[in-house]
Formats: structure tokens, C-alpha cells, sequence
């Protein structure tokens, strides 16, 4: 049921009552492929945004001329255009996070964050509103992204952002930036999660 | 979402009310309004993707050319200037046949040193790893028989183990003391001081012995072209 929400609401719902990737479990690949540092997860993060945010505008500006019964073949031409919009960017200026990015640039496409809110949300609102839920959700997906980033670099190679952050003494705990690292990462980061949820419950109801 | 939109999709026109003005809800809408929607939406992405690549490309190219550049020299020490030499036809030639297209043809890039005279021969090859396909480019002598550096180019190698193909410098170091070809690949301290051993990394074989199989193949498939003679500097 589409539910009444101010524009506030639209923006504020993606970052985190309905973080993509924390709550709605969407998009989950490239948030668990490429984040092992916290580099590699800023370059995907700001990839993602600006495709999400650039297909919301044009589809929902455009939503008028699309026929229903070519509506998610038309998401999804927009969604790859700009998706190898993206890829080419990044590769002329920031060929070296491309290069550790690989393939996963363009598997954009088929991230379902991306399509679900062109499904759900910009094909039935106004342009304005749209840009601000798909801000939203990007700046959602860029908290999850950088969340697990950290922590496997920091456990996995023991920098932050490329600093060294021990002594030569630390062990890097290598499991965490491979990819049953990045399972465990988010696992964690989930269950903290629910658990605060359910004390905040516990607490209001007292 | 699918839970979302299905929902939507049962409430859109009452019975005998207005279709919403947002959402404009055609009855039987045209085969061809449906193709000719997405050809024209094909063309703009069409478009827009050709603009964008019109001005990344040259970026793109520039930078390729000059990581290469930086690796050929790497892996020729000595070398003041080099030479792209293209395989056609058997032959190493400086330039491609008329209309022959750059990415079609093997190459060499053949390193001169100030006077004109050739220091070695730098060549990329990649083969699987442990992972996936390891980029190497190496530079050789062929007259001397002795390996002159080598430096990955692409590796997927797993983090923390294989990836010190190319982060151990104790490991790299190795290929840039001039060791003799074929390369073995050895465990680390079992070596018996032979010039043509490969300390390999602990807990990296298959990783280690895929650099030495590259390098190993690269010369077998160079060398026997190479000892004909090794092409003269066209431009001095």
C-alpha cells in the first residue's frame, strides 16, 4: 500500500529505517564482493549513487511515456546506460580503484536496490521526491558499504583508508578480506543491529 | 518491493472512476508504441554513451599507454629508450601491415640503451593463477640467457597469500638479481644456490610456481625468434 510520507520522510526512510542493504537485504553483491577497504567500498558506494540517483530523475520524469508492459525493460536501459556512464568515468579518473573494482562496476546493472526503487518508488512520484528517496538510498547503501569496509580492513589488513593502524606486530586476520569475511562482517553488523532494535523495544514498552 | 507493487497494481482504476492522472493507463497499447518506446530510448542511451566515451577514451588510452611505459622500463634496467616490435607473419616488424589492427598482433618491446644497443626484451603474458588469469610483463636478455625483472599486471590472487607475488619485495627482488632461464621453482631455503632458482612464497606455491610457468613460457615461446638476431633500433 503506498503509504503518505512528507518529502523528509523520503530522503530520511532509505539511510536507515529501511537501509538497503541492512533491512531490505537488497543489493547484497556488491556490498559483500568489494569491501574489503574501505576505498574500494567509497568507489562503489559513489558509483551506485550516482546511478541510482540519475535513473530516478529520468524515470521519473519520464514515466509518462513508458508503457507498462515495457516498464522494467526500460528501468533497466536506463539503469545500464548510466551505469556505463559510470564505469567509463571511473576508469579516465580513477583507473585504479576500476581496476580493483573490476567486473563489479558493471554488475551495477543488476544490483536490485537500484531497480527496486524505480519500481517502487520513482515510477509513481514526482521528479523531486524521487531524487530525494534515491539520495536517500544511496547515502543508506554508502553507510552499510563503508560500515563493512571498515571493519574488514581494519581486522583483514589493519589500516584504515590505507594508514596503518597497529604496530608491525599485528597479524592481519586475513579471512575478513576474503569473501566469507565479508558473510561474517555483515552477519555481525546485522545481529547488533537487531539487538539494539529489540532493547530500544523492550525499553519503550517499559 | 514485489509485495509493494503488486499491492499498487490491484488498487489502479475503480470501477468507473478516473484513471489517475499520474498514471496514465492505456488499454491495448500498441506493439508498436511498446518497440518504438524502447528503440528511441535505445538511441538517447546510444547516444549519451558515445559523447562520454568521445571524451574518456583518449584519457582512458593515455593511461594504459603510460603504465605500460613504466612497466617496460621497470623490467629493462638500463634501457634509455624502446622499441614496439610487432610479430607478422613470423617476423618482428616495427610497423603493422596497412589497415591491420594493434590488438590482433603479439608483440616484444625491445629496450635500447643510450648508445643503440639492445639491453633486452620486455613481453606480457598472462596464464591462470590460483584465481584467475596473472598478467605478467618480463624482461629478458636473450643473448645472456638471464632474466632481467618482472612485475604483475594484473592478479586476482588471494589477499594476504598470493597477492605477495607482487607485495613481497623479497619475492620480486628475486627476478630482478638475474637469474638464469628456465626458471625452477623452488621451497623456500631448500634452494641449492643454482642461479636459476625461485625461492617460492610460503603459502603461496600454486601462486609462486604460476609466476616461473609464465616467465618460463614467455622465454620458450620468445627465444628461439629472438636468438635469430634481435632487431636493430629503427629510429636511432
Amino acid at each position: 500500500m503506498p503509504r503518505e510520507t512528507t518529502p523528509a520522510q523520503d530522503l530520511i526512510r532509505g539511510i536507515w529505517e529501511e537501509n538497503p542493504v541492512l533491512i531490505q537485504m537488497l543489493g547484497l553483491c556488491p556490498a559483500l564482493a568489494v569491501t574489503n577497504t574501505v576505498k574500494n567500498a567509497l568507489a562503489m558506494s559513489a558509483a551506485t549513487f550516482f546511478v541510482i540517483c540519475c535513473s530516478s530523475v529520468l524515470v521519473s520524469s519520464c514515466k509518462r511515456f513508458i508503457p507498462r508492459e515495457v516498464r522494467i525493460s526500460a528501468y533497466i536501459l536506463v539503469i545500464a546506460t548510466f551505469v556505463t556512464l559510470a564505469d567509463m568515468m571511473l576508469q579516465a579518473y580513477a583507473p585504479v580503484q576500476h581496476k580493483e573494482l573490476g567486473a563489479f562496476i558493471a554488475l551495477i546493472v543488476v544490483n536490485c536496490m537500484i531497480l527496486g526503487r524505480q519500481e517502487a518508488f520513482s515510477s509513481k512520484n514526482t521528479v523531486l521526491r524521487s531524487l530525494l528517496d534515491a539520495i536517500g538510498t544511496g547515502i543508506g547503501f554508502t553507510i552499510a558499504l563503508l560500515m563493512l569496509g571498515g571493519f574488514r580492513e581494519i581486522l583483514g589488513i589493519g589500516t584504515f583508508f590505507d594508514i596503518p593502524l597497529f604496530g608491525s606486530n599485528f597479524e592481519p586476520w586475513v579471512v575478513f578480506v576474503l569473501p566469507a569475511g565479508g558473510f561474517l562482517t555483515l552477519g555481525f553488523i546485522i545481529l547488533g543491529m537487531g539487538y539494539f532494535e529489540e532493547r530500544k523495544k523492550a525499553g519503550n514498552a517499559a | 518491493m514485489n509485495d509493494k507493487s503488486s499491492a499498487d497494481t490491484l488498487v489502479v482504476t475503480p470501477p468507473g472512476a478516473e484513471p489517475a492522472s499520474q498514471e496514465p493507463v492505456e488499454k491495448n497499447v500498441s506493439t508498436f508504441r511498446l518497440v518504438a518506446t524502447l528503440a528511441v530510448a535505445g538511441i538517447l542511451a546510444g547516444m549519451l554513451i558515445a559523447m562520454v566515451n568521445e571524451h574518456t577514451k583518449p584519457i582512458i588510452d593515455a593511461y594504459r599507454a603510460e603504465q605500460l611505459r613504466i612497466a617496460v622500463y621497470e623490467v629493462l634496467p638500463g634501457a634509455a629508450r624502446y622499441t614496439t616490435f610487432y610479430l607478422v607473419d613470423g617476423e618482428l616488424n616495427p610497423t603493422l601491415p596497412d589497415g591491420a589492427k594493434e590488438v590482433e598482433y603479439k608483440r616484444v618491446y625491445v629496450g635500447f640503451n643510450e648508445e643503440g644497443g639492445p639491453v633486452g626484451v620486455a613481453v606480457s603474458r598472462g596464464e591462470s593463477g590460483f584465481q584467475d588469469v596473472v598478467m605478467i610483463i618480463l624482461g629478458f636478455d636473450p643473448v645472456g640467457g638471464k632474466l632481467t625483472g618482472m612485475k604483475v599486471l594484473e592478479s586476482k590472487e588471494t589477499p594476504g597469500l598470493g597477492d605477495k607475488i607482487f607485495k613481497d619485495k623479497a619475492f620480486v627482488d628475486q627476478f630482478f638479481a638475474g637469474p638464469e632461464l628456465p626458471l625452477v621453482s623452488v621451497k623456500a631455503g631448500s634452494g641449492k644456490g643454482e642461479p636459476n632458482e625461485i625461492d617460492s612464497i610460503t603459502g603461496a606455491t600454486i601462486s609462486s610456481k604460476t609466476v616461473t610457468r609464465i616467465i618460463n613460457n614467455a622465454v620458450a615461446e620468445w627465444m628461439p625468434l629472438l636468438q635469430q638476431g634481435i632487431p636493430e633500433d629503427e629510429q636511432p
